[in-house]
């Protein structure tokens, strides 16, 4: 790790549904529990919701990291869109190496509203995560990895 | 833009709740000064947004200024949103023009460092601020709320609910599993602190339940489906087939006298004792039905015997019946499907299945019974030797971390009043083996008193083991309950002939599939999670499902009565408003730029959407549609928009997110 990155704080703009992860960031805040200041949630109905030129958008509006937010498997209030959103962050995560950005800038996680302290700590091993990538930056993530823009590559530090 | 919107921004300081870490006057500065260009004509904060006062600072600028969209910056949308809703509203402004930031649970609860707080507080008001101005006024839909309700469970809780309900005049189906109402409260002989006797207080509660005009009694049945939405649910119910003919049974008893099959009754009996292959839990059991039991029925295992059949003098035994599924429309559902005991077995060291003489609280309460298999006599595993000296382990599987943390809230009481009926009816020695004695009710630590006077003993240490393994004279044929007394600081070998684990409660084994079932959630214990744990107790997140009794948490008798009868109350009150205002977000369909691909139809999981073969386009049908947006995100073509969550909305929002970096936190740069 550089010093940069040391010092660098990333800004991750966060989607949540409204039913189960948006109620465990509520629950975190109840219970006092103190995680990092770097995510900024949107809140959906439905993680379903989620539309890929929302993720986009984020990393062209200047956001080091996008974190994608429902609930568990099997839970969701609208029966089984998460299960979409799950299949729109799998194909992200190839379409963002493709354009140049390290696939690790995009995390999904299941919350469910009993969850706030699970909440809280994945979001602080993700803003530790952003931190060691460095600020968004598309040349330095090389072309080769990108032409792949492979599930889970190796992004070299 | 070619209209500009007009838009106040409120800051809380929620006493010093926000204040304290936020700096709210810097935020409302910023605000004002920062956001100009984006509309933004006001910003103030003020001590408590949501108090009246508050509400009438935002309406009078609404109504002086003409604002055109408000963003409160608070607390949660889940605790507000509506507070400030409706008192844009009453300044006649369509309440979906106003947008709540969290900065309390988003902010001042999270973080502890100041500037990080404010700075994400501003960047957060930013980005409702660029929301709101592409919010649309809406208006709620409104559909009417079916008159009946579906109540799951048939024990004190569920039936109190059932006969609030029925008794104001309303269709109730009440839905159980066992073929009894009457749940775990029918199994116990006393209740605390009153030491009323627990059947005669609950049986004439389980005969009105049984004969109520009001009331649709499924007993031995089981919810399958659930589909709807608030005031409108289709419910599908699995009756499982009784093998009984219930309109010619009179329950008459001939049957299991007859029947020549034993059976060990692991639930009502807890193992004490044993009933027929067809048979009625209990003899008081609402209704009066008997259920042929196929899993041990000679008939069904070897194809012959049919005693029962032959002796009943009606023909109501049908051994061809089959399952039926009953399908019904009901407005609101409550649920009360109580609680399983824990299994003591996973303690080993206690020694339970092990050592014969350890018995679990829910086997006491059957010992006890007048109508249990000993008629109340209190005697060891060998069904005569009185014991002479009993001890009762407190907290067994509660408030340990190894398996649940919570206290079950009853075992203490519970407790004592096994020490009192051991008392009164053996005269044994009694010994209480406590953590922390916890009476917190009304003439529960009266009743704790009178204990003490009995010359109960109470030793406050939780018991390491009981063992049958003899160290010391006189430890010959006894249990030996080894503890720590905490008091004295001396460890203990206490000599028993019983013990009674007064085991805790936990969820039900299936309330998980329950929650999801109806929409809920469970909390990580796993009991299901209340609106609000203050001041909604009984509803949930899902509007027309509420909660009540030990399905929320545990809780003793008058709780589960009372919350029975508050969710009866919360149902009544919606049914009586005869029609609902749902949120009215919806996805709808542009049908000119509809390409027909049919995407959307195979992504809705509610069905809602339409696909008209005539035009070639799909359409959406707004009493269907439950608005989480799925296929707003899946149209390739972009025809579909989602109310109150559209594209338009969200992609602002992140551009007002972002208007704010945190790596610099200077230089903003409004766009």
């Amino acid at each position: 790790m550089t010093e940069d990155t040391k010092t660098f704080e990333p800004t991750i703009i966060g989607f949540t549904c409204n039913w189960c992860s948006y109620r465990a960031a509520d629950m975190a805040g109840t219970a006092r529990m103190k995680y990092a200041p770097n995510v900024r949630l949107i809140r959906l109905m439905c993680s379903g919701r989620l539309d890929p030129t929302f993720v986009l958008k984020a990393f062209a509006s200047g956001a080091d990291a996008v974190l994608i937010s429902g609930c568990h498997p099997g839970d969701c209030h609208y029966i089984e869109q998460n299960y979409k959103a799950l299949r729109r962050y799998h194909l992200l995560k190839r379409v963002l190496g493709q354009l140049g950005v390290e696939p690790g800038r995009l995390k999904l996680l299941w919350a469910s509203a009993a969850e706030g302290a699970i909440f809280a700590a994945e979001i602080n091993k993700f803003v530790e995560e952003v931190r060691a990538l460095g600020p968004l930056n598309y040349n330095k993530y090389p072309l080769a990895v990108q032409a792949h823009g492979m599930v889970g590559t190796e992004v070299p530090a | 833009m070619e209209k500009k919107e007009k838009i106040g921004v409120y800051v809380c300081h929620c006493g010093t709740n926000i204040a304290g870490v936020v700096n709210v006057g810097e935020v409302s500065n910023w605000a004002a000064e920062n956001l100009k260009d984006q509309g933004v004509v006001v910003s103030r904060d003020y001590k408590f947004m949501c108090s009246s006062l508050g509400q009438e600072l935002i309406q009078k600028d609404i109504k002086e200024q003409g604002l055109t969209r408000v963003v409160v910056a608070a607390c949660s949308p889940h605790l507000h949103e509506a507070t400030f809703r409706n008192a844009c509203k009453g300044a006649d402004l369509n309440p979906y023009l106003c947008e709540l930031v969290s900065i309390r649970e988003q902010a001042s609860w999270i973080h502890t460092d100041k500037v990080a707080a404010t700075e994400k507080s501003k960047a957060l008001i930013s980005g409702g601020v660029a929301r709101v101005v592409h919010n649309e006024p809406l208006e709620p839909l409104h559909v009417p709320i079916h008159p009946a309700t579906l109540v799951v469970g048939g024990g004190i809780a569920g039936i109190q609910a059932a006969l609030e309900i029925a008794d104001a005049g309303f269709h109730v189906y009440l839905v159980e599993r066992e073929p009894s109402v009457g749940g775990h409260m029918a199994q116990f002989d006393k209740t605390f602190p009153t030491l009323d006797c627990s059947a005669c207080i609950l049986t004439p509660r389980m005969v009105q339940v049984g004969s109520h005009p009001n009331i649709t009694l499924l007993t031995y049945s089981e919810v399958e489906k659930v589909d709807g939405y608030v005031g409108n649910f289709v419910v599908s119910i699995r009756k499982r087939a009784r093998s009984v003919d219930e309109a010619s049974c009179t329950g008459c008893g001939i049957c299991w006298e007859k029947c020549p099959k034993k059976v060990v009754d692991d639930v009502f009996e807890a193992g004490m004792g044993n009933r027929k292959a067809v048979y009625v839990p209990f003899p008081q059991a609402v209704p009066k039905y008997p259920v042929i039991d196929r899993e041990n029925c000679t008939f069904y295992i070897k194809g012959t015997c049919k005693a029962c059949e032959k002796f009943c003098p009606t023909n109501s035994i049908k051994f061809d019946q089959e399952d039926e599924i009953i399908n019904v429309e009901v407005g609101n559902v409550i649920l009360a499907t109580g609680y399983d005991a824990f299994d003591a077995r996973r303690i080993t060291q206690y020694g339970y299945g092990r050592l014969a003489n350890v018995f679990t609280s829910l086997e006491f309460e059957r010992l006890s019974n007048a109508a249990g298999p000993t008629s109340g006599n209190i005697v060891l595993r060998d069904g005569k030797t009185a014991p002479k000296v009993v001890g009762i382990v407190h907290c067994v599987g509660s408030r340990d971390k190894n398996y649940n943390e919570y206290c079950s809230a009853i075992c203490c009481m519970q407790s004592l009043k096994f020490a009192h009926l051991v008392h009164e009816r053996t005269g044994a020695e009694i010994y209480n083996f406590y953590i922390d004695i916890r009476t917190p009710a009304k003439g529960y630590e009266e009743f704790y008193h009178r204990l003490l006077d009995e010359g109960t003993h109470f030793v406050r240490g939780k018991v390491a083991e009981i063992s049958d393994a003899v160290r010391l004279p006189g430890e010959e044929g006894k249990l030996i309950i080894q503890v720590e007394d905490t008091l004295t600081g001396n460890q203990l070998r206490v000599p028993v002939d019983m013990a009674i684990l007064s085991v805790g409660l936990e969820p039900r084994r299936d309330a998980k599939n329950v929650a999801k079932q109806f929409g809920i959630s469970c909390s990580s214990d796993g009991w299901l999670i209340e609106r609000h744990p203050k001041l909604d107790p009984v509803a949930t997140v899902t509007e027309g499902i509420y909660i009540a009794g030990c399905v929320q948490g545990p809780k003793d008798i008058p709780a589960s009565v009372a919350q029975g009868a508050a969710a009866a109350a919360r149902v009544l009150g919606k049914i009586q408003q005869k029609e609902i205002a749902l949120e009215p977000i919806r996805a709808s369909i542009r049908e000119e730029q509809c390409s027909g691909c049919r995407i959307c139809n195979n992504v809705c999981p509610f069905n809602a959407i339409l696909f008209h073969e005539d035009k070639m386009v799909s359409e959406v049908n707004p009493a269907l549609c439950q608005g989480c947006g799925t296929c707003v995100a899946a149209c390739p073509a972009g025809a579909i928009s989602g109310t109150g969550f559209s594209n338009q909305q969200i992609l602002s929002q992140i551009e007002g997110l972002m208007l704010l970096n945190i790596k610099t936190q200077i230089d903003t740069v409004p766009a």
